[in-house]
């Protein structure tokens, strides 16, 4: 069953101070099935963000619609959950009540509400760091714990936009196979933006690649890499083949959109 | 000393006296060491003998109640009118348009060019001199928290709204939090604001108070007394200023973590 339906969504910026309007996004359509892990690949500026954040409906599209099983999205929600690249723990709160900050908005009892927390902070391995504050975490872990309070609201798809982008390439590592090892586990659906070709390939079931600005969906690739995925397949002849052919579709792209600047 | 470099705590406390030393030194010898005149300015020990005098014989620890009480009175009233307008105006444009053109101007117009129209309105009693206060703080406050819920980070608005938040609950879970530091620093800012007004509001048309006790002081030329009700206000606001901070280092821990 098809769950995600993007269908000629396109996004014009009105002009700044009497500029032209700018075109981010031409006129996109993308069907996403359930329990599918997505990674949307493309330069810096090709509107794969602009994208994630219509399907979140914290953007709206100038042309076409997005639906969610069946109903029309309007704005954002509890049913699509979202990481997001820049640090958005609440820094009032501590890890386990950042984590049940969507569970306490729906008004869940709290005996259930701390249980699922705790499962959720045992499955990111954030036990013993529930009553810290997210100053106190390293980048890593505050995205651990921004994966497991989207998680907890069991929502029916992910958003993850560039979520490990800031962090160095070993804990960048770990990370992708923690979130890899839970969708494994759980089978979510989740929409992954990514410039990492590597990052893209090795969780992907499907990749899907954008042109530069004004961006459009170029390719998509289907990565049959057998589950669980081990980090040691990047190594292999497969994953290889893969990463090359994707390098060489961004490139043209990535040389198109140093272009403009 | 090189710029930014930070320095211990013990030297922290024995500079801050320091300064304190230097200065009462400094108007000891220019008042005892007969460079300026006791007309114009009272010796250190004078003054310390004038308050004595107005502390056991004059009853002036129901002036400083009676100041104390009219700067809180005031100060609470503006908070309840302006800390929930402000966080309005933060959270929501239209109501800022309508506003913020208003308490921009009406922040300018000074609190105590206004006691000859209170005296009108309200009499001399109590409520002029709270009055007073109020306008003082009010707008100040309102406009200052209205800037600060405005630039709440939106990444962390957008997190709240994709966790299932309402239009509420990112007032009242995102906003509000957030900001309650900023709002607090306000107050604490603002308060200090407010002794000066209160001072300005009891030299018209008052029977008590500290700036009662000035004015009186001035008609009988006796600086010590003047001398020693500012320095009781400064003492006030040491204090109040301490426990607004350390109240605040408790409530937003999460700040310092």
């Amino acid at each position: 069953m098809s769950e995600l339906i993007i269908k000629g969504v396109s996004r014009t910026f009105p002009g700044v101070h009497g500029g032209q309007p700018v075109q981010a996004l031409q006129p996109t359509d993308l069907t996403i099935e359930k329990n599918d892990f997505v990674t949307i690949l493309g330069p810096s500026g090709c509107g794969k963000s602009t994208l994630l954040r219509i399907i979140a409906g914290l953007d709206r599209p100038t042309t076409g619609t997005v639906t969610l099983e069946g109903k029309e999205i309007k704005g954002p929600g509890a049913d699509r959950g979202m990481v997001f690249q820049s640090y958005t723990l609440f820094p009032w709160l501590t890890i386990r009540e950042n984590v049940a900050f969507g569970l306490r908005e729906r008004g869940v009892p709290a005996k259930e509400m701390w249980e699922i927390v705790d499962s959720y902070i045992d499955k990111v391995g954030l036990r013993g760091f529930q009553n810290h504050w997210p100053k106190q975490l390293s980048g890593g872990m505050q995205q651990r714990t921004a994966i497991a309070r989207a998680l907890a609201n069991d929502p029916k798809i992910m958003l993850l936009d560039e979520p490990f982008g800031a962090l160095d390439n070993q804990t960048r590592g770990l990370m992708q196979e923690l979130l890899l090892g839970i969708w494994e586990r759980e089978h979510k659906t989740v929409i992954f933006v990514t410039h990492d070709i590597e990052e893209a390939v090795f969780m992907a079931s499907r990749v899907v690649t954008m042109t530069a600005r004004p961006g459009r969906i170029k390719s998509i690739t289907p990565v049959d890499l057998p589950h669980p995925r081990h980090y040691t397949i990047k190594a292999s002849p497969e994953f290889s083949a893969l990463r090359l052919k994707l390098t060489e579709e961004i490139r043209s792209e990535a040389i198109v959109a140093a272009g403009h600047g | 000393m090189r710029p930014l470099e930070p320095i211990g705590q013990q030297a922290r406390v024995l500079l801050g006296i320091l300064f304190f030393v230097l200065f009462f030194s400094a108007w000891g010898v220019a008042t005892l060491g007969g460079f300026v005149s006791p007309t114009f300015l009272a010796d250190p020990i004078t003054m310390v003998k004038d308050g004595i005098y107005l502390l056991t014989e004059q009853g002036f620890m129901t002036d400083i109640g009676m100041t104390v009480w009219r700067v809180l009175g005031g100060f609470v009233l503006a908070m309840i009118v302006a800390v929930p307008l402000g966080i309005a105006m933060g959270a929501y444009k239209p109501i800022e348009a309508l506003l913020e053109p208003f308490v921009s101007f009406a922040r300018y117009l000074p609190a105590s060019a206004f006691i000859p129209l209170l005296i009108l309105w309200a009499g001399i009693g109590e409520m002029q001199k709270l009055l007073v206060i109020f306008i003082g703080a009010v707008f100040q406050i309102i406009l200052m928290v209205a800037v600060a819920v405005s630039s709440t980070r939106r990444d962390l608005v957008e997190a709240a709204y994709t966790l299932g938040a309402t239009d509420r609950g990112v007032v009242r879970r995102v906003l509000m939090p957030a900001n309650a530091p900023d709002i607090a620093e306000i107050l604490r800012l603002v308060l200090g604001w407010a002794w000066t007004y209160v001072i300005v509001a009891e030299l018209i048309g008052a029977s008590s108070g500290i700036g009662y006790m000035i004015i009186n002081s001035q008609a009988l030329m006796a600086t010590g007394q003047i001398i020693f009700g500012i320095i009781v206000i400064g003492l006030i606001g040491l204090i109040s200023d301490f426990a607004f901070k350390s109240l605040n280092r408790k409530l937003f821990a999460w700040r310092l973590a």
